[in-house]
C-alpha cells in the first residue's frame, strides 16, 4: 500500500514538474491583514475587512448596507487613508456620511450614470492603486441586471487588489462574485424602533400594520440588523449566521 | 576666473532641427521671404556639399535632388535661444546673452561644486544634447577670447591663461566679425588669419582702419578685457510650432504635442524646475471658422476687403502637483483635448509651462500609503472623461440648510497624518507624537453608528394619501405602500430672498410595499432607481424607512431617499 502511494506520488510530481513546484509540500496560508469595519459587532463576527480582497455586502433596501459601508469609510479615512467611492446610482449622501465620521476631503467620489460607467471607473481606480479602500455601490441596481455582469469582471477586480493593501468593497442586493469574494456579508433589517415621548414602539417584521404615531416627539431611532457571514476565506461559516446583538437590543443602527 | 562661451553654429538650421530631429541626417535648406520671392538663407553641411548656397531662390534650391526645404521660423529660433539661455543658467546664475546664438557663462566659484573647467564644459555639452542643440563650448580667462574660440573651434576648447594669442592665431579674420569694408581691405593686404593681424603694428593699423582696426587687433591678440553684461533670469518656458498643413486629428496632434512637451520638460529639468500648469494655445484654420465663412464668400465689397481673423483656442491645464514627466503631461493633455476639442483644424501650436519648484516628499514609516499624485491626476482625468468633470471629486458641504446642497471639489491627495477627534463633531488637534500611540478606532465614534441615508437624485415625485394630516399611503410610479409609522412634519425653508427659495415639510415614514405575485419584475427599460421599490422578484413585501417631503412652492410630494 505504502509502495503504491509512493509510486503514485512520484507519478503526480513528474506530471506536474513544469507547472507546479513541489505540489505535496505544505504551504502556510498567507496571513491576510484585516482592518476594522468601524462596527465592533461586525469586527467580532468577521475579524475585520480583508486587505487585498473583495468583500461583498448584500441585502435588500433599508437593510443597513450603506451604514456599514459608511462606517468602514469613516474608519479608513480617519486613519488618513485615501478612499474612493464609485456610486453606481448617485445615491451617496455626504451629509450623513460626514456625521458618521467620513472625512470627505479624503474621499474621491465618482458619480456614475449607469453600471457600465461604474465598472469602468472601478477598473481605472483599482489599476491606479494607492487607495486604502475602494467601494463600489451598486445597491440600487436590480439583481437581474447584476447577474449579467460576467464572472471574469469580478475575477479581474480581485486580481487587481490582490497583494495590495487596498480593501475592495461591493455593495449590492445579492452576492454575485462567487469564489472571487474573500468575505460575503448578508444583511437584513429585523425591527425598527420609533421613539414617542417616553415610550417606544416598533413595527414587527411580519408585515402587519402597527400603530401610526404622528407627533413631533416621534423620532426614528434606528433598526436592528441581522448580519450573516455567508463566506469568509480561511474561516468556517456554517455556524456563523447569527443575529449580531449588542446591549441586548441587537446590532443597532 | 574663467568664462565659458556657448555657441550654436548655424543657428537658423539648428532651430529647425531642434523641432524636427528626423532631419538631422538629411540635407536641409532654409528659405525665407514672402511668396513668391523665397530665397535661401541657411543650409546644413550636407546641403552645402550638394551645392546649395545662401541667397539661392527657392526654384534653384528645388532643382537639387534630396534636399529638404523648410521655411525659416522665428518661433523656433526664439525657442532655441530660450533653450540656450536655460543651458547657461543650468550651470551658473551669471550669464551674458551675447547674441542669439551665443551665451557666456561666468564659471567663478563653480570649481568646488562642479569640478575643473573641462568637466563643467563637458557637462554643458551633455545638457545641450538633452535640449536639442549641438553647441561649441570654449573656456578661457577672458570673455572675448572664449567667444572667439567657441565660434572658431568645434566641440570643446580650453585656452589656458597666456596662450590666448597663440590659440586664436589659427582662426580666420572673419571670426572677429569685422565690417565688410575692413574685411576686404585686410584680404587685399593678404591678412587672412588672426595671427597675421596680431603681427601688424597697432599705430599704423589705427591710421588706416581707425578704431575698428584697433579693436580687431586687440581681439586678435587676445587682450580684450571687459565685464560680463548679466542677463536677468527668465522663468518663462514656451515652445511653439507653426504647421504648413493644418492638423485636425488627435493622433498626429499628439505626436507634435509630445515633441513640444519633451523640449519643454528638458528645459525645466536643466533649471531644476517643474510645471504646475500647462497653457495650450492653438491658432485655428480660419477657413473653417463658422463665424467668418459668410464674410469669405460674401459679394459685398467691404467684406471682401476684410481678412478673416484666425480663431484662437486657449486652455490651461492646471496640475495639482508640479510635474515634469512629458509622457504623463501628454496623457493629461490628450484627455483634456478629447473632452474639449478645438472647433477647427490647427495651424499653430504654442505650449507654455508655469514653472514651480518640483515636489519632494519623504515617506514615513507609520503613515499609510496614498496614491502617487501624478498617477492619481491621470486617473482622475480619465474618470472625468468617462463620467464628466462635475461628477468626480470630493464633496464639499455648503453652509446652508438647503437639503442635499454640496459642491464637487477637485480631489487632491493630502497625505497628511491621521487626526484624532476627542468627541463626535468636535475635532481637536493634538500633538503629532500622540498620533502613533492611539488606535484609529478611538475616534470619538459612538458604539452605535448612525443611520446612513441614500438619496434619490432627482427626488422622485410621489402621491400621498393623508388621514388627519398624516400620510397613510404612498404611491410612486404605480407602486403603493402602506405607512406603518410616521414622524413629522419637520418644516424647513430658506433663501426666500432669492428666486430659488425653498420650503418643505419632511416626513420619516416606515412604509410596507406589498408586491402581488402577478406583478412584473424589474424592467430594465425603467429608470433603475424606481425598480428599487419593486426589487423583490417574488410575491411578498418590501419594508423600509423613507423620507418624503411636501414642497410648498411646487405644491407636490417627493421622495427624497431612504435610510439604509
Amino acid at each position: 500500500m505504502a509502495r503504491n502511494l509512493t509510486a503514485l506520488r512520484s507519478q503526480v510530481e513528474l506530471a506536474l514538474t513544469n507547472r507546479v513546484a513541489a505540489p505535496f509540500n505544505y504551504r502556510d496560508r498567507k496571513i491576510v491583514e484585516t482592518v476594522s469595519a468601524g462596527i465592533p459587532e461586525i469586527d467580532a463576527l468577521t475579524g475585520g475587512l480583508p486587505r487585498g480582497g473583495l468583500t461583498e455586502i448584500c441585502g435588500p433596501a433599508c437593510s443597513g448596507r450603506t451604514s456599514l459601508l459608511t462606517s468602514a469609510l469613516a474608519s479608513r479615512t480617519a486613519n488618513a487613508e485615501v478612499c474612493a467611492l464609485i456610486d453606481g446610482q448617485d445615491a451617496f449622501d455626504p451629509y450623513s456620511a460626514e456625521l458618521e465620521g467620513v472625512e470627505l476631503k479624503r474621499l474621491l467620489w465618482v458619480r456614475c450614470k449607469n453600471m457600465e460607467h461604474a465598472l469602468r471607473a472601478t477598473d481605472l481606480l483599482l489599476q491606479g492603486g494607492g487607495f486604502g479602500m475602494v467601494a463600489l455601490d451598486l445597491g440600487d441596481v436590480p439583481a437581474k441586471m447584476m447577474r449579467y455582469v460576467p464572472l471574469n469582471v469580478w475575477f479581474r477586480f480581485r486580481r487587481a487588489v490582490e497583494d495590495t493593501p487596498t480593501i475592495f468593497v461591493v455593495l449590492e442586493r445579492e452576492a454575485n462574485a462567487k469564489t472571487c469574494a474573500s468575505l460575503v456579508l448578508k444583511m437584513e433589517a429585523q425591527t425598527r424602533s420609533w421613539v414617542v415621548t417616553n415610550s417606544s414602539a416598533s413595527g414587527d417584521g411580519n408585515g402587519t400594520t402597527a400603530k401610526v404615531f404622528q407627533t413631533h416627539a416621534c423620532l426614528f431611532e434606528g433598526s436592528t440588523i441581522e448580519v450573516e457571514m455567508v463566506r469568509a476565506r480561511g474561516r468556517k461559516t456554517a455556524e456563523t449566521s447569527f443575529l449580531v446583538r449588542a446591549d441586548g437590543k441587537g446590532f443597532h443602527i | 576666473m574663467a568664462f565659458a562661451a556657448i555657441f550654436v553654429p548655424n543657428f537658423i538650421v539648428q532651430a529647425v532641427l531642434r523641432a524636427e530631429a528626423s532631419l538631422r541626417e538629411r540635407a536641409l535648406a532654409i528659405i525665407q521671404g514672402v511668396a513668391p520671392i523665397w530665397s535661401g538663407v541657411a543650409a546644413n553641411e550636407a546641403a552645402m556639399k550638394a551645392g546649395i548656397q545662401p541667397g539661392m531662390t527657392k526654384s534653384q534650391v528645388e532643382q537639387f535632388c534630396g534636399i529638404e526645404i523648410r521655411h525659416r521660423s522665428l518661433g523656433h529660433e526664439k525657442s532655441a535661444h530660450a533653450a540656450l539661455l536655460d543651458l547657461g543658467w543650468s550651470v551658473s546664475p551669471r550669464i551674458e546673452d551675447t547674441a542669439v546664438d551665443t551665451v557666456v557663462v561666468d564659471l567663478t566659484g563653480l570649481n568646488s561644486l562642479l569640478g575643473p573647467d573641462e568637466d563643467i564644459a563637458a557637462q554643458i555639452l551633455r545638457c545641450a544634447v538633452a535640449v536639442g542643440l549641438a553647441v561649441n563650448v570654449a573656456v578661457a580667462p577672458k570673455i572675448d577670447v572664449a567667444i572667439l574660440a567657441a565660434r572658431g573651434f568645434a566641440g570643446l576648447t580650453v585656452i589656458p591663461e597666456g596662450a590666448e594669442a597663440k590659440r586664436l592665431g589659427q582662426l580666420p579674420v572673419s571670426v572677429l566679425s569685422p565690417s565688410i569694408e575692413v574685411l576686404e581691405t585686410l584680404e587685399n593686404w593678404g591678412i587672412y588669419t588672426c595671427e597675421a593681424l596680431a603681427a601688424l603694428p597697432v599705430l599704423q593699423l589705427s591710421e588706416r582702419l581707425g578704431q575698428e582696426g584697433v579693436r580687431l587687433h586687440e581681439l586678435a591678440c587676445g587682450q580684450s578685457v571687459r565685464s560680463l553684461v548679466l542677463a536677468e533670469p527668465e522663468i518663462h518656458f514656451e515652445e511653439g510650432m507653426e504647421l504648413e498643413d493644418s492638423v485636425e486629428e488627435l493622433e498626429p496632434l499628439s505626436f507634435l504635442l509630445a515633441r513640444l512637451l519633451n523640449q519643454l520638460c528638458a528645459r525645466l529639468v536643466t533649471r531644476s524646475l517643474a510645471a504646475c500648469a500647462i497653457r495650450v494655445r492653438f491658432e485655428l484654420d480660419p477657413a473653417f471658422n463658422v463665424e467668418t465663412q459668410e464674410n469669405e464668400f460674401s459679394l459685398r465689397s467691404d467684406d471682401c476687403r476684410r481678412k478673416p481673423t484666425p480663431k484662437i483656442y486657449d486652455r490651461v491645464l492646471t496640475l495639482p502637483v508640479a510635474m515634469r514627466d512629458s509622457k504623463m503631461l501628454l496623457n493629461l493633455l490628450r484627455l483634456h483635448l478629447q473632452s474639449d476639442p478645438p472647433s477647427a483644424p490647427i495651424l499653430k501650436i504654442v505650449l507654455a509651462a508655469d514653472a514651480a519648484r518640483p515636489r519632494f516628499s519623504q515617506g514615513e514609516l507609520y503613515l499609510p500609503s496614498s496614491p502617487d499624485p501624478e498617477k492619481l491626476e491621470l486617473t482622475v482625468a480619465r474618470l472625468a472623461s468617462l463620467v464628466g468633470d462635475a461628477h468626480v471629486g470630493s464633496p464639499e458641504l455648503m453652509d446652508t440648510h438647503r437639503p442635499d446642497e454640496f459642491r464637487m471639489r477637485r480631489f487632491v491627495s493630502t497625505g497628511d497624518r491621521p487626526e484624532i477627534r476627542r468627541g463626535r463633531g468636535n475635532a481637536t488637534a493634538i500633538r503629532q507624537d500622540e498620533v502613533i500611540s492611539q488606535e484609529p478606532r478611538e475616534l470619538g465614534k459612538s458604539a452605535n453608528p448612525r443611520n446612513a441615508f441614500r438619496v434619490f437624485r432627482p427626488a422622485l415625485r410621489v402621491s400621498v394619501e393623508l388621514q388627519m394630516g398624516c400620510p397613510t399611503r404612498v404611491c410612486v410610479r404605480g407602486i403603493c405602500g402602506q405607512v406603518v409609522a410616521a414622524s413629522g412634519p419637520w418644516r424647513s425653508s430658506g433663501d426666500w430672498w432669492r428666486e430659488d427659495g425653498w420650503q418643505t415639510d419632511e416626513w420619516d415614514l416606515e412604509i410596507v410595499f406589498a408586491l402581488s405575485a402577478g406583478m412584473r419584475t424589474d424592467s430594465v427599460n425603467r429608470p433603475q432607481r424606481e425598480s428599487t421599490l419593486r426589487a423583490s422578484e417574488h410575491s411578498g413585501s418590501e419594508r423600509g424607512v423613507y423620507r418624503i417631503f411636501y414642497d410648498s412652492i411646487r405644491q407636490d410630494w417627493f421622495l427624497r431617499g431612504m435610510y439604509d
